[in-house]
């Protein structure tokens, strides 16, 4: 059960897209995002799809392994499509007893479908072609601006790669408590709802203690080797941008521009 | 050359109520007196809460000193300003190997420590590929760490903290969480340090059989230095350490034993080796 959290699962392949700047596909992405909530019409909709399309060809990321994301949000997007199909005013398509389905809730359903399965889609591009550490470190060169008005830039990302790489550590450690619970007789499967979440307890207060045990031994260890603060540091790995990603850059412009430019044609 | 002299070292944990009021003092360090030569392996030897972890914090000011002095290669620990390049020459390796490790990728990991103090880039490549080499940890370097077995994580430990390139190690009890294969591998990797590169090695340990490798060992009991000396001094000396609750090696204590009994065989046999060669001599 909780093998299946799949934060940061980077796909390891030789593809362009792998090669880029962590900026340059967070910038890309973010302008992915806001397309889809911009587009409108068949000709936005065959735009955008056209382009994701190209870049998971481009990724070299096996298709399937996309689709697995997408088994995360099913409830939501299925919540989402009755909402639309049923909420939505306008002309009536089907009427049976209380419910109501027309043409504009059809649409718009459909539409908003659409759109989460390509976000989910979009954005699991940028993290199966990009380490955790890349992206982090690229958030961090990123939001460097940010700094200026006080906001702890590097401290954020700093805790961030911290939190990805202590992930797999606390999972077996929580494997590790259930397994001693379960051993004195301690069940976690049975049972409603209410005695599930009260049977976590036992589990996740002796998790917090560690955890926070583990956090105040990094921390010395940390300080042991001369951390202090983002001030003076430099990096074995620091980020350039390379040719690829100027021809990125421009490409996403682009292809923002041309939706933008669809929506306001049609 | 000395690099670390302390004299009269204290440390107290006080502990308070509510109020602000002290409730109970205990002296984790008193009145330590201890001297560390350039590019000696010396090893601090203990029971739980005689306070060798203490002192090994002190080396690399994680702690400062309730009272006395304590100088880390000619530097006060007292002024703060001292404080970076203290923590620079003295680098200290932890017991849990998991805690200690930063990155998600060994060579980022091993790249933290020269990160922090400002190295340049083409050089901290060169820094860690030397180090990993060092700890024979070099064909690891893009793995996670998550992957690896203890002892290989607290090699890539040794790795970060050599990558600053210090004057000495110190390490606080770095095999009490691995197993025996884990500890020798560590162990070797430390003294190879100590020999070829000339690294001051302080050992905080409670393994008996990881103090005869040592040049030089300090005992600690209750927050005292109790005994110092070469192994062999100290190990001759079998009803005294037990009487600070440590044992001493099994082969030790066997050619005790054996002399006890009667058999003519010097005092202060530390290694298997050296029991055979005393055993056959008698015949």
């Amino acid at each position: 059960m909780l093998r299946d959290i799949t934060i940061g699962q980077y796909y390891p392949a030789d593809s362009v897209i792998h090669k880029l700047d962590p900026r340059t596909k967070l910038m890309g992405a973010l302008l992915y995002i806001v397309s889809l909530f911009v587009f409108r019409g068949v000709a936005g909709f065959a735009a955008v799809t056209l382009t994701l399309i190209f870049i998971i060809a481009l990724s070299k990321v096996p298709f399937g392994y996309m689709v697995r994301g997408l088994k995360a949000i099913v409830v939501i997007l299925v919540i989402t499509i009755v909402f639309n199909l049923f909420l939505t005013p306008g002309e009536p398509l089907v009427e049976f007893w209380k419910f109501r389905i027309t043409w504009q809730g059809l649409e718009n359903a459909g539409f908003m479908a659409v759109r989460l399965t390509y976000l989910i889609l979009g954005s699991s591009v940028l993290t199966l072609t990009t380490t955790p550490n890349q992206l982090t470190d690229g958030m961090e060169q990123a939001l460097k601006p940010l700094n200026k008005i006080r906001i702890p830039v590097h401290e954020i990302s700093m805790m961030m790669s911290i939190a990805l790489r202590f992930i797999p550590i606390l999972i077996e450690e929580t494997d590790k408590i259930m397994k001693a619970q379960l051993a004195r007789g301690a069940e976690f499967e049975s049972g409603n709802l209410i005695k599930k979440a009260k049977s976590l307890v036992p589990l996740l207060v002796p998790l917090f203690i560690s955890a926070f045990r583990r956090a105040n031994d990094l921390a010395m260890a940390m300080e042991a080797r001369c951390y202090h603060g983002g001030q003076g540091r430099t990096k074995m790995k620091p980020l350039r941008y390379k040719r690829k990603d100027a021809a990125a850059y421009l490409l996403s412009v682009g292809y923002f521009a041309g939706v933008i430019a669809l929506r306001i044609v049609f | 050359m000395k690099f670390i002299e302390a004299r009269k070292l204290i440390h107290e944990y006080i502990r308070r109520d509510e109020e602000g009021n002290v409730e109970s003092i205990l002296t984790a360090l008193d009145q330590v007196d201890l001297d560390v030569k350039q590019g000696e392996f010396v090893a601090v030897l203990g029971h739980n809460g005689s306070g060798k972890s203490t002192l090994a914090k002190h080396l690399n000011v994680l702690l400062t000193a309730s009272g006395g002095t304590l100088w880390v290669d000619g530097k006060d620990t007292k002024d703060p300003d001292n404080l970076w390049a203290i923590r620079q020459n003295a680098g200290m390796v932890f017991q849990n190997p998991d805690n200690q490790i930063i990155a998600s990728v060994v060579e980022e990991d091993v790249a933290f420590g020269p990160e922090n103090i400002g190295v340049s880039t083409p050089e901290i490549w060169k820094r860690v590929e030397r180090s990993l080499k060092s700890v024979g940890m070099i064909k690891y370097r893009e793995h996670s760490p998550n992957r690896l077995s203890g002892g290989q994580k607290q090699r890539i430990a040794i790795a970060g903290v050599m990558a600053m390139e210090p004057k000495c190690i110190v390490l606080d009890e770095p095999t009490a969480m691995l197993d025996p294969n884990g500890r020798r591998e560590v162990l070797d990797a430390v003294e190879q340090l100590n020999k070829e590169k000339g690294i001051t090695v302080i050992l905080i340990t409670h393994y008996m059989e990881e103090v005869v490798r040592a040049d030089r060992v300090y005992v600690m009991d209750n927050g005292r230095v109790v005994m110092q000396g070469t192994p062999r001094s100290i190990f001759s000396q079998v009803d005294t350490l037990k009487s600070y609750r440590l044992d001493v090696p099994q082969i030790t204590l066997l050619a005790y034993e054996l002399r006890n009994a009667g058999l003519n065989i010097p005092e202060g046999i530390l290694t298997r080796q050296e029991l055979v060669e005393a055993l056959c001599r008698l015949y």
